[in-house]
């Protein structure tokens, strides 16, 4: 039996990198992958284009855009002075935000009345928005503490200043509040998922569409067998990417590792065994490996999307947070994410571990069980 | 090329993309499935921020800005922690992402008119969330700050006081800034890469894995017209698909077209060909199908959905990768679709979009077309 499983493997190996083109895609993808995240994907909001639409043209409105420029939130590129350039600049996506100061902006501060300062902001991207309609208020709110504190002063002649709180703000196993330690890590799961459901998938249907699956079933070998030669090639190529990806982590983009890496490597082969069952039971439905392919893929986007590996469980209906339960990659990402940054291990991710078995070991008996019914 | 030939290829691919059920009901039930978890379940606001707090003050004045937190939708108070290490294990855990520690002095500090110290610690693992909420704690903090100063000037003098700037943001394009406007009109051109990807990047592939290529190879058609047959038919799937991600968008979702729909759906086809044209591309090169639809997912999916600026914006990136996405094709949709839906203009202001995208996918048509030898290796 060994001997037959070896002879199987050797088999699935040669196949799998006879090609040079397969070895290299089978680390290019999970390399590419890692830059893409540690690079391209940035949710911090910097440097927003700002256009600035000054009306009153004053020392007070000169103030208030100055404090705009030096927030480090802001670059002005650009000053309109009429209502058409300004429409014409966020139609055309060129600036985020045009602050818009009447005339007369002055005069009523001096005169103690409110003066209106209008913010037109391109919502389409509703999440930087957000952000930078934060970012003004939080620069007028400044501005209008210390006009009052200014203005109070001028009429009692002194003042004692008014207590503040003091908001001292810290982040925790992410100090500078990097995206890519985030996102990095997460690769991780991704590429273990995308490499071993589309391999075995496709590796088993292709034996069925090229044929030689006659052949096979002649020789002497096992289904039990056969499974593994299918499932193991994929494994190890999984493992060979975890380490690939946390090693482009750590020592190229610098994301912390604070805990145990064999913590990380138990809890891959736990999550193994629930995306190598997956791949066989798509297997057991395709019978091409354009079939092969779109079921993964029909698996592979919810299942990345419901992970929490972009979008925050937490910002999901309470429905959905239900339903992410049952997927195996949220318990996955929480576990790579406790090891790389919180430096947890398992008194604090023993929950996820034992959801991670559970629903490996029941996707992989049934795999295991369906594909025994489609072989014979 | 004659019509009949071209005409001939086509009906036997449209005959292989329809008896293949799977294929064809996963080819429509993606494009569904992806706009309905994007536009039901997906979104970037933060909203009731899991909130642990420590009061080592308890005084009316700390209680005051605990309440002002609890009252905004930002934030929600999951549970008070009484020391230390409890709050270290509610962020440790996940339970909080945010801890609010207020020092014993809280209160006397602030009534002396001193800085009174306020520690806030976040959770960065997920940096977006930990930004965001900590610029809504910022405000909350700053308007407490306000109205403790108008307060204390009030009761001392007598006097009234009102914040002498009005900061009135108007929000255009998307006035409830609703991620969903943002998402799901993007997410068209991520669909599109997607049939491209998984469709044809396969089709010539397959033929050359089961030796059928050799028959066609013996038959009189050419290169062009078997090119150009293929992709007639995941061109009309793929049309469809665009047909059912624009009403579902119109009609579920309710995301406002305020542009011409027209220019949304000839764009639409311009791309389409582009994407269509570079999976035949990657599976004219491979010859083989497993590879295929591996450089399909590096060449096509991902870009479409990483460096297009569909998840995040692209001014955020890196300079060098900023100039990577110029060559991504679905930049320049991404964008297009975006300001026909949100912002309803047209091509005068769309015109650098729009001649790109059509150098870009006529490139791939024509580079398509080319590549294809009819030899055997």
């Amino acid at each position: 039996m060994i001997e037959r499983i070896r002879r199987m493997l050797v088999k699935e190996f040669l196949q799998a990198l006879r090609d040079y083109r397969m070895r290299s895609t089978i680390f290019l993808l999970p390399l590419i992958q890692v830059l893409v995240f540690g690079y391209a994907i940035t949710t911090d909001v910097k440097h927003v284009a700002l256009a600035v639409y000054d009306l009153d043209n004053t020392v007070a409105s000169r103030d208030l855009i100055s404090r705009f420029a030096g927030s480090g939130y802001f670059e002005i590129v650009n000053y309109v002075y009429d209502d058409a350039a300004a429409r014409s600049l966020l139609d055309h996506g060129s600036v985020r935000l045009v602050l818009r100061i009447n005339a007369g902006f002055q005069a009523d501060l001096a005169a103690g009345r409110v003066a209106q300062v209008q913010a037109l902001l391109d919502g389409s991207d509703s999440n930087t928005a957000g952000i930078v309609l934060n970012y003004s208020n939080e620069i007028v709110g400044q501005a209008n503490f210390d006009a009052l504190v200014d203005r109070v002063t001028r009429v009692l002649g002194t003042f004692q200043r008014p207590g503040q709180a003091d908001l001292q703000t810290r982040a925790w196993f992410n100090e500078n509040l990097e995206s890519r330690n985030f996102f990095v890590p997460g690769v991780i799961a991704l590429i273990v998922t995308l490499i071993t459901l589309m391999l075995t998938s496709i590796a088993v249907v292709r034996e069925y569409e090229i044929g030689t699956i006659e052949q096979i079933m002649v020789t002497p070998i096992r289904p039990i067998e056969f499974i593994l030669g299918k499932t193991v090639p994929f494994a190890l190529i999984g493992f060979a990417d975890v380490l690939l990806i946390t090693a482009v982590g750590v020592y190229w983009f610098e994301v912390p590792i604070r805990g145990s890496i064999p913590l990380l490597l138990l809890a891959t082969g736990l999550y193994l065994l629930t995306s190598l069952g997956v791949g066989l039971l798509i297997s057991t439905i395709s019978r091409t490996q354009q079939q092969a392919l779109m079921t993964s893929f029909l698996f592979f986007a919810p299942a990345i999307l419901l992970s929490g590996f972009v979008f925050p469980i937490a910002n999901m209906p309470q429905v959905v947070q239900w339903l992410t339960y049952l997927n195996p990659l949220r318990y996955f990402l929480v576990i790579i994410r406790g090891i790389f940054l919180k430096g947890v291990g398992l008194q604090i991710l023993w929950p996820q571990m034992v959801a991670l078995t559970i629903i490996g070991v029941l996707t992989f008996t049934l795999a295991v069980r369906r594909f025994h019914k489609t072989l014979t | 090329m004659k019509l009949v030939r071209l005409r001939a290829i086509a009906r036997k691919e449209f005959l292989h993309v329809f008896r293949d059920r799977l294929s064809l009901a996963i080819a429509v039930a993606l494009p569904l499935i992806l706009i309905i978890i994007f536009g039901f379940a997906l979104s970037f606001d933060v909203k009731h921020v899991p909130l642990v707090v420590w009061d080592q003050s308890e005084t009316q004045l700390s209680r005051e800005l605990i309440s002002r937190f609890t009252g905004s939708p930002y934030f929600r108070l999951v549970d008070y922690a009484r020391n230390y290490p409890e709050v270290e294990r509610a962020v440790d855990s996940g339970q909080a992402l945010l801890a609010l520690v207020i020092s014993r002095d809280f209160a006397a500090h602030l009534e002396s008119g001193r800085p009174a110290a306020v520690q806030l610690i976040a959770d960065g693992g997920d940096s977006n969330t930990a930004t965001i909420a900590l610029g809504y704690a910022e405000a909350v903090a700053r308007g407490f700050s306000q109205q403790i100063a108008v307060q204390q000037v009030q009761q001392q003098r007598g006097l009234t006081l009102q914040p002498p700037i009005d900061l009135r943001p108007r929000v255009w394009f998307n006035a409830d800034l609703e991620s969903r406007n943002y998402i799901i009109p993007g997410l068209i051109a991520v669909i599109m890469m997607v049939i491209a990807a998984i469709l044809t990047s396969l089709t010539i592939a397959r033929e050359w894995e089961r030796g059928t290529m050799e028959q066609l190879i013996a038959t009189p058609v050419r290169g062009i017209e078997l090119v150009l047959g293929k992709l007639i038919p995941y061109f009309v799937v793929g049309m469809f698909d665009v047909l059912l991600a624009v009403l579902m968008t119109e009609l579920v979702f309710q995301v406002p077209l305020r542009g011409n729909i027209l220019l949304l759906f000839g764009t639409a086809a311009v791309f389409l060909s582009g994407a269509l044209s570079i999976g035949m591309l990657i599976s004219i090169l491979t010859r083989n199908q497993l590879l295929a639809t591996q450089l399909a997912m590096v060449l096509t999916f991902l870009p479409a959905d990483l460096l297009s600026g569909f998840l995040s914006p692209i001014e955020n990136m890196p300079r060098a990768i900023q100039l990577v996405t110029y060559f991504v094709p679905a930049r320049y949709f991404v964008t297009l679709l975006r300001s026909i839906y949100l912002k309803g203009v047209g091509l005068d202001v769309l015109a650098w979009e729009a001649a790109t995208l059509l150098t870009f996918c006529s490139v791939t048509v024509v580079v398509a077309l080319l590549c294809f030898r009819k030899k055997l290796a």
